[in-house]
């Protein structure tokens, strides 16, 4: 009975159009996952560089750019799958409108992209010197090795923005009141550390014990700062009202509720405990595991974040 | 010169002209609208009684959707309207997030972004909206807000206080006015959609957004192909694709 399901005050929309359901969907958040991996490696592999020497970590020179390679390609593919007219890509670079936080992260991740490739050929080719001796762009490579050193700071800084921007196009998408710019550019860079971390502890397997340890102190960091503010828009975003309306479609159960749970405690809860134990006992496999925990909960409170919004009727 | 819409809902009716003259007009293609008209239903039976709220891009001197287009395909007139350059529009959905009026879609047969244009191409030949012609009450007013003397900016000084936005919390600046409004018919938030009590159709969701007949590879193969030619039929399914992310 309307009597007794709507209060006397309320309004009930009794003939509408048909409403568009969700507009960014898995691409976008496959996008944003695979952006975390490809800039968190970097910013991760220079923090162990920093501490390490690199005798402790054998391979990191060259699997650090190319794990950073593979998931900046899946990021930027399916950026381009999700255009409804991918070949008018080429737009962004030939028409750019520099207010749209999409055109300048476009530029910044091209440029991102070609630096990390080109590290990629130079420590590729540095640490297997007998690998295509005759080839004209392997012997070019080894030729200037040093060139690595001189655009790997520049690189990590680049990173950062890379990681971020995101985050401000989020923010520009100013019918989603649940994305804050500051809670979204801090979720960001706590999911580039996670997932950075998490993809270096599977390549790790011969590295010193001490860098395995730094490992998992980024991950237990970055899974814990990374609860923690999701925790936070959980529970404390009742100020707008919006927002309040979009977490609903959590705090009510169903699906997402269940995926983002899942997120929280495959993601963040179990991959925490378990990198604060490695840090005192070594066991790669338990690590293992909890980065790839890691990486899947990661995807799942992205996805729950990135489509929740979208389901609330905006007129 | 500064052009303003200004709807006075005391005055709508709800029949629809508008929604159909602006189709007429723009062709827009089904599953999509440019302008539609929401009937809201308030207070319980016997004390009820059914608004009618026109929806339209507001034409925000602000606009989010400019803001955050990549290749300037959203761009503003020199009269103030928030126009569309679809030829360079590169489908990436953008201006759909951050409208925070739902009024832009996605072109299901062109693939690209598009929404009102307070009929930009009918005012540069010196003619009002489609939607203001057709409109039988004169529920919708249009015309230059700087000029003090023209219909739009009397109406609002003659209706001084009851004059309002939508969301003017979102610092959009719309140029799109309603007069007669209330939370309960302007506020997205203070209306609930239930099962049950829609008129004539259930609630729905389109499950695509975009063209219904084309997957993700087919974007990239549709330069090189012929397009089946799309029927009335293609867009009333909309169960055919896939629910998300196939956009």
């Amino acid at each position: 009975m309307v009597e007794s399901t709507v209060h006397a005050t309320h309004a009930v929309v009794t003939l509408d159009v048909a409403l568009p359901g969700i507009i960014w969907g898995w691409m976008i958040t496959l996008n944003m996952w695979a952006k975390s991996i490809g800039t968190g490696v970097i910013l991760v592999g220079a923090f162990l560089l920093y501490r390490h020497k690199k005798d402790e970590m054998p391979n990191l020179r060259w699997t650090m750019p190319l794990i950073s390679f593979i998931f900046l390609n899946i990021f930027l593919l399916f950026t381009l799958t999700d255009l409804h007219q991918p070949y008018r890509m080429v737009n962004i670079f030939l028409h750019p409108h520099w207010t749209s936080a999409i055109t300048v992260g476009a530029w910044m991740a091209s440029l991102f992209t070609a630096l990390v490739t080109v590290l990629m050929v130079i420590g590729y080719f540095d640490a297997h010197p007998n690998v295509r001796k005759n080839c004209a762009l392997a012997n070019a490579a080894r030729a200037n090795s040093g060139l690595y050193e001189k655009i790997f700071p520049f690189v990590v800084f680049l990173a950062i923005p890379v990681t971020l921007y995101t985050a401000i196009i989020m923010a520009e998408s100013s019918a989603r009141e649940l994305w804050q710019a500051p809670a979204e550019v801090m979720q960001m860079m706590w999911a580039a550390l996670l997932a950075g971390s998490a993809a270096l502890i599977l390549v790790s397997g011969k590295w010193s014990a001490e860098a395995r340890k730094d490992l998992a102190l980024v991950l237990a960091i970055a899974t814990f700062f990374s609860f923690l503010m999701y925790m936070g828009e959980y529970f404390f975003s009742f100020k707008s009202s919006e927002a309040e309306a979009t977490l609903a479609y959590v705090h009510a159960g169903g699906a997402y509720n269940t995926e983002f749970w899942f997120g929280m405690v495959l993601g963040f809860i179990v991959p925490f405990f378990i990198a604060v134990g490695s840090m005192k006992s070594d066991n790669k496999t338990l690590l293992r595991f909890a980065a790839i925990l890691a990486l899947v909960g990661l995807y799942m409170a992205k996805d729950v974040w990135l489509k929740i919004p979208q389901m609330l009727p905006l007129s | 010169m500064k052009l303003g819409f200004l709807v006075d809902l005391n005055l709508c009716m709800g029949c629809k002209g508008c929604e159909v003259a602006c189709k007429v007009e723009n062709e827009v293609p089904l599953s999509s609208w440019r302008l539609r008209v929401k009937y809201i239903d308030i207070g319980t039976f016997p004390d009820a009684k059914r608004e009618f709220t026109p929806l339209r891009c507001n034409h925000c001197e602000n606009a989010p959707c400019e803001r955050i287009c990549p290749v300037s395909a959203l761009h503003y007139l020199e009269n103030g309207i928030v126009n569309v350059d679809s030829s360079r529009c590169i489908g990436c959905a953008g201006c759909m997030m951050a409208c925070p009026y739902g009024a832009i879609y996605m072109d299901p047969e062109t693939n690209t972004a598009d929404k009102c244009t307070y009929c930009a191409h009918r005012i540069e030949s010196g003619m009002m909206p489609a939607c203001v012609v057709i409109c039988p009450v004169q529920a919708n007013i249009f015309g230059d807000l700087d000029d003090d003397t023209s219909h739009i900016s009397q109406y609002i000084m003659a209706h001084q206080g009851a004059v309002q936005v939508r969301k003017p919390e979102k610092h959009t600046n719309p140029k799109h006015f309603y007069v007669g409004g209330g939370t309960q018919t302007l506020d997205p938030l203070a209306q609930q959609r239930i099962e049950g009590y829609s008129l004539f159709n259930n609630i729905t969701h389109l499950k695509h957004v975009g063209d219904p007949n084309h997957g993700v590879i087919d974007r990239f193969l549709a330069p090189f192909e012929s397009h089946e030619k799309l029927d009335n039929k293609s867009f009333v399914d909309f169960d055919n694709h896939e629910s998300e992310g196939g956009h």
